[in-house]
């Protein structure tokens, strides 16, 4: 059997992944992609400890992640696509009409 | 699968706001635009079948659904306040969409649903239902912040928000997660249980509990994760600002309060000093940053900033390790009572800004402020309380919270902490001044030709009575909200 180290070493660097895209890529969608990793890798712990445990509230618990995640997503690209009419451009350094 | 009676009884006002929601969302297609409005009133109604339905819950304390939901007075107080607020935006908005010629019966049913989301988040015993109901006013309120389509600053602040919003979460999330790795549950009462066994020092446990104040961090505009504020509430319609100001940043300490003082109580030696550097960076930040600002919208964002370092303040007195209980209740009382005094006044004030036109446009400038007293001498005087109530100077309900604020920090043995924020509310006297400054002492440049002015209908009108009834009543007498407060507080571990 695989230990539950394992899955946790995964899900760190899927997470730290994320994290670093979100902050260093200027891509709105990529950033969206960024945060969906940070999900993910937060499923692969609750799956993990779920087995671990033998319990299966961490295995719930994903499918409302998931299910978040789309309803998320959804948002997401509606207020991108009203974004990229108004302004041609999906590129967040761009959008610098507020700020101090 | 049956689901028991008493289960729906206790959700029944979450049931009957989301059933008011789902009914505006589907009637607004087929209601001709001139009868928009009429969806608003079924929200207004459904808000005060929901007010009778809490307050008759207010003394009962029953968990359901198997622990993932609590009704305790605690999340009745929070609930009865996001009503209250809930309505005022409604009235708000009301006046404002229709200046806005914003058509949109949607926006109250997106404004409800984020409404159920705080109510889901005040009364959960469990981290799975905390993040559902997070997730569920977050993203109602994504789609309200850029409902304004037409206007690239609404759609940059959806955007804005969008990103930094679902980040936290993220966060946020990846904390809950290394929690039920270490508890094995994700219920607050079995965490509570858990984690007295373990060693304070468990590193995962810190990582745990970093994640999650940096995700709770970002819900309720601590410093360092207060960057996305002033751009969002700059940004978004101005109803809508005042919706997150008020009752976004209320459901977000209910939820947050509930997490560490009641399931990771058992840890206050660890997060504590975590709590007092946030708390004392809000104050100062967000009082100095905001002194430079020219848009009133921008300043009170930063002021709201500021005002999330006053109620940590209150949570730094419930989580100090070595005060006696009596002392650490106070310190939660306070939070809860100076976050419905500071409703009143905030809300009060972004009514005022809603409303003020200048030609076609909104008057958002400090500036478009001068010599409104001689023009408005009624719409300036309010404003004026609202301002002297926000620097906290008595006898308005202001000084009130905080004076409650500081003597339990005083109590708790952390002088130095009431002192550098009575420091910090003298500063922010100076920018809430420049406001009734500009209003009374200036007159009106002669080239300015188009003077704005306040709109002034039936709906502000009773939104403005009752911020100015809320904020004058408790100030002079605050003795039912500070009953109430203290009656609803958390059994403190």
């Amino acid at each position: 059997m695989i230990p539950v180290s394992y899955y946790l070493v995964l899900s760190a660097i899927v997470f730290l992944t994320g994290l670093v895209g979100v902050l260093v890529r200027r891509n709105i969608i990529v950033i969206l992609l960024s945060v969906e990793l940070m999900l993910n890798a937060t499923n692969i712990n609750f799956v993990a400890f779920s087995h671990y445990f033998n319990n299966v509230a961490g295995q719930v618990f994903v499918f409302f992640t998931l299910t978040v995640a789309a309803a998320e997503v959804a948002v997401g690209l509606a207020i991108i696509i009203a974004l990229y009419r108004s302004k041609s451009s999906i590129n967040v350094d761009e959008f610098q009409l507020l700020k101090w | 699968m049956t689901l028991p009676a008493a289960d729906i009884l206790a959700i029944l006002p979450e049931l009957i706001v989301m059933g008011a929601a789902c009914l505006i969302l589907v009637l607004d297609p087929i209601t001709p635009v001139s009868r928009k409005e009429w969806l608003a009133w079924i929200g207004l109604g459904a808000l005060a079948v929901c007010a009778g339905v809490t307050a008759s819950q207010m003394g009962v304390r029953v968990m359901a659904f198997s622990d993932l939901v609590i009704i305790d007075p605690y999340a009745s107080f929070w609930k009865l306040l996001l009503y209250l607020v809930s309505g005022l935006t409604i009235l708000l908005s009301l006046a404002y969409l229709k200046e806005e010629a914003m058509h949109l019966a949607e926006y109250y049913g997106f404004l409800l649903l984020s409404l159920v989301g705080m109510m889901v988040m005040v009364s959960a015993a469990d981290l799975l239902t905390i993040y559902l109901g997070t997730e569920l006013m977050s993203l109602s309120l994504y789609v309200l912040a850029g409902i304004k389509r037409a206007e690239g600053r609404s759609l940059e602040a959806s955007a804005k928000y969008f990103v930094l919003g679902a980040f936290s979460s993220g966060i946020l999330l990846y904390g809950i997660s290394l929690l039920f790795g270490i508890t094995g549950s994700t219920r607050l009462s079995a965490i509570t249980a858990a984690v007295h066994t373990r060693s304070l020092d468990d590193p995962t446990l810190l990582l745990a509990l970093i994640l999650l104040v940096v995700g709770f961090g970002f819900k309720i505009a601590a410093v360092p994760f207060h960057m996305w504020t002033p751009d969002v509430y700059e940004g978004s319609p101005t109803s809508v600002t005042a919706f997150m100001a008020v009752a976004a940043k209320a459901a977000s300490f209910g939820a947050f309060m509930r997490v560490f003082l009641e399931g990771l109580g058992g840890l206050k030696a660890n997060w504590h000093g975590l709590f007092l550097i946030v708390c004392v960076a809000t104050l100062i930040l967000g009082n100095v940053v905001a002194i430079v600002q020219t848009n009133i919208k921008r300043m009170l964002a930063y002021s709201s900033i500021a005002h999330a370092g006053y109620a940590l303040i209150g949570v730094v007195v419930a989580g100090h390790a070595t005060a006696s209980s009596e002392i650490r209740s106070l310190g939660l009382s306070s939070v809860m009572l100076y976050l419905a005094i500071y409703s009143f006044m905030t809300l009060g004030a972004f009514a005022v800004v809603a409303l003020l036109r200048k030609g076609g446009l909104e008057g958002e400038e400090i500036e478009d402020y001068t010599g409104l007293a001689k023009r408005q001498p009624v719409a300036a005087f309010l404003m004026l309380v609202f301002m002297v109530s926000l620097a906290g100077i008595p006898p308005t309900a202001g000084f009130i919270g905080k004076f409650y604020l500081f003597m339990g920090a005083v109590r708790a043995g952390l002088t130095w902490l009431a002192v550098v924020a009575l420091l910090f509310a003298a500063v922010s006297a100076y920018y809430y001044l420049r406001v009734v400054m500009v209003m009374y002492m200036r007159e009106p440049e002669a080239s300015v030709t188009v003077l704005p002015r306040l709109l002034v209908s039936p709906p502000l009108a009773i939104v403005l009575a009752c911020a100015l009834a809320g904020v004058g009543f408790f100030g002079l007498y605050p003795d039912p909200l500070v009953a109430l407060a203290q009656h609803a507080i958390l059994a403190l571990k």
